[in-house]
This record gives C-alpha cells, structure tokens and sequence, in this order.
C-alpha cells in the first residue's frame, strides 16, 4: 500500500509541476485562472490523500474550504475579466 | 481492511491521480485556451470524486462520509458553473482562435444581434 | 402546487422554504452532529440568509421521477468516468494538423429551467463539450464542441445534446416536459 501512496503522491507533485507550467506561462489572465482551478483541484487530491494516510482525517474541512474559494476565485476572476474589458472595448 | 476494500482504495486513488495528470499535461500541451479548458475542467471533477471514494473506503463512519457527500456535491456543481464563467468570459473577450475553429455559431447569433442574456 | 405555503415573507421579502430546507441540511452535513438543535439553527440561519440576500425567483417546476433519475445518474457517472481516458489520449496527440473543433448552437426542446440548468450542468461533465454561453429566452446553449469538424459531427453532437435533454426530462421533467419532447420526436 505504500507504493501505491508514494505513486499517487509522485502523480500529484508532477501535475502540479505541469500545472505550475501553465501557470507562469500564462499567455492570458484566463490561462492562468483555469490552471489556478486545476492547481486546487490538486491540493484537494493531496488533502484528501493525506485523510487517507492519516488515522484521524482532519483534512476534509480545509477540503470544504479549498474547494469554496476555489470556486469563488475563478468566478470572481472571470466576472473582473469580463467587467474589464466591456469597460475597454465599449466604454 | 480487507483485501477488496484495499484493492478499491488503491484503484480509486490511481485513477485520480491519473486524471489530475491528464489534465495537468492537456494543460500544458493543448493549443489554445477553450481545449484547455476541456482537458482542465473534465478531469478535475472525476479526479477529486474519486479521491474522495477512496477516503470514505478509508474512513467509512457517518461523520465523514456526509461531509464527503457534500464535498462531492459542491464540487460536481461548482465545477461546471466555474468553467462556463471562464468560458463564457474567454469568448466575449475575444480570447478564441477562430482558426481552430470549423463553425462559430456564437458569433453568427451574435453578429445577428440580440446578443445572450447577461448574468446579472 | 400551492407556491404560497412554501415560502415565508417578512416585510416584503420572500425566501422559499425548500431552499431554506436545503441550506440547513448543508449545515447539519458541515457540522457532522444530526441533531436536533443543529437542524433549527441551520434553518434559522438559512432563513436569515436568504431574507439578508434575496433569490433571485426562479421556478424550478421540478417532477422527480426515481427510474429517470437512475437512469440519468448511471449515465453521469459513466459520462464521468469516460472524460478521464479521452482527454489524456488527446493531450499526448493533440497538435496534428487538420483538427478542427466548433462553436456550435444547440435549441433544447424543453423551456423548462430546470431541465435547462441540469442540461447544461451535465453536458460539462461529458468528454468534448463546453458550455460558452446560454440564451435562456430561445432556451439555447453554445457549446465548444471538440473534434466537430465537419457537418455530420456537428449533427452527430447535436443530437447528443438532445439525448442528454431526454435523459434529463425523463429524471426530473413535468408531463409539459415529456410533451414538448414527444412532441417533437414524433409529430
């Protein structure tokens, strides 16, 4: 079992890696916004991978949490963009 | 444990965490933003359901799995609404190649007039 | 059904219950403990809520139908557990030339917004389709549609759309649902 844990944790590290790519990279704001997503989706995996190991799985509350600003960001992220530009194309 | 829940968990977690690779490297690799999107938005769903599977196998009591069923809840809602936001924003903001793409029916309907009701 | 009884107003405002009744079960599920207390108090505090921030009304015109519902969620979770193999094979092969994905329009035969929400909603958990944007008027969705390159793909999406719009009419639809798809499949 903790080969498969090692694998699994090896797995998220290289995604976030990937991720972490695209994040600098970018090219867009919007690039970034939905790597960000992908990036806390990782986090909870990882969290949710720690529940596991863990005897006692304090992790799944700081999950709840993640996930709700995860979302609230890119939304509030694509608002503002969208906001932005309408602003700058059309004043 | 026994050996079936063992094997389920194990299957559960590499799965996810196969997914979350998945969507790491479309990340990386695809060419524009909105097939980005897809290799982002998809995965990330099923990779998170699945790792939360896998903690209830671990820790089957009451208490977490009802916090998991609302994890799961709010994640397979909010994912959605997230990627239309950013979809939605990546169009109007003109973020689209059109050179990827075979027909643009948003574009014909918007050119029209009447352009889609706004959110708020 | 009789809307009034189901909501509570003070002073000009409106909150329906079922969606009070959802925010508290959330509360009692956040706080792990299924007691009594905690249901009132999540009721009160979802009460508060939605008086404090006003719904905006929309009427969900909801029929729950077990074997639809089944149905459709044996399907989700199929659909879901597809888009993790797909997307993976593209990543690794996905700059060849001559690929070709579209913005296309699909009109829902249901006016339902319910059926609308569900539709959509589901259609982001299916491999190769993106929600862009949504006209809730004509009840139409534009979807990024992967690999529709040519006429018959497009079809071939829209009619997959369509299937999913039937699943979702036959788990949660009203009979002015199921009519409006009848209706149309054979006339």
């Amino acid at each position: 079992m903790n080969i498969v844990y090692g694998v699994v944790a090896g797995t998220h590290v290289l995604a976030a890696l990937l991720v972490g790519v695209r994040l600098v990279r970018g090219p867009s704001m919007l690039d970034r916004a939905v790597a960000l997503d992908v990036l806390v989706a990782v986090i909870m995996a990882g969290l949710g991978l720690r529940a596991i190991i863990a005897d006692e799985p304090w992790e799944l509350v700081p999950m709840l949490v993640v996930s709700l600003v995860g979302f609230t960001g890119s939304a509030a992220f694509a608002r503002f963009m969208l906001y932005r530009d309408d602003q700058v194309a059309d004043p | 444990m026994s050996a079936v829940a063992d094997v389920a968990l194990a299957g559960c977690l590499l799965v996810g965490a196969f997914a979350a690779l998945s969507a790491g490297l479309g990340l990386l690799t695809l060419p524009d933003l909105l097939t980005r999107m897809h290799a982002a938005t998809k995965p990330q769903a099923v990779g998170v359901v699945l790792i939360l599977i896998a903690v209830g196998i671990r820790h089957p009591t009451v208490d977490v799995i009802t916090t998991l069923v609302l994890i799961a809840l709010l994640q397979l809602t909010t994912v959605p609404v997230a990627a239309h936001l950013v979809g939605r924003s990546a169009y109007r903001t003109g973020q689209v190649r059109s050179d990827l793409l075979y027909t643009d029916e948003l574009r014909d309907a918007l050119d029209r007039g009447a352009p889609p009701e706004d959110l708020d | 059904m009789d809307r009034s009884r189901l909501t509570v107003r003070v002073g000009g405002r409106v909150a329906r219950l079922p969606i009070v009744a959802w925010l508290a079960l959330v509360w009692v599920l956040v706080w792990d403990r299924i007691t009594l207390a905690n249901a009132i108090y999540g009721f009160v505090l979802g009460l508060a809520l939605l008086l404090a921030f006003p719904f905006p009304a929309v009427d969900p015109g909801v029929r729950l139908r077990p074997a639809g519902l089944v149905r459709f969620g044996a399907r989700f979770a199929l659909d879901l557990a597809r888009s993790v193999l797909p997307l993976a094979w593209q990543a690794v092969g996905s700059n060849r030339p001559g690929r070709a994905n579209s913005v296309i329009a699909v009109t829902l035969r249901t006016r339902s917004d319910a059926v609308f929400v569900l539709t959509a909603v589901a259609l982001s958990a299916v491999p190769g389709t993106l929600v862009l944007d949504l006209r809730r008027a004509t009840g139409t969705l534009f979807l990024h549609a992967l690999g529709v390159s040519d006429d018959a793909t497009a079809d071939l999406a829209r009619r997959q759309v369509l299937d999913l719009e039937a699943r979702v009419v036959r788990a949660i639809g009203t009979r002015a649902d199921l009519r409006a798809l009848t209706g149309e499949e054979n006339p």
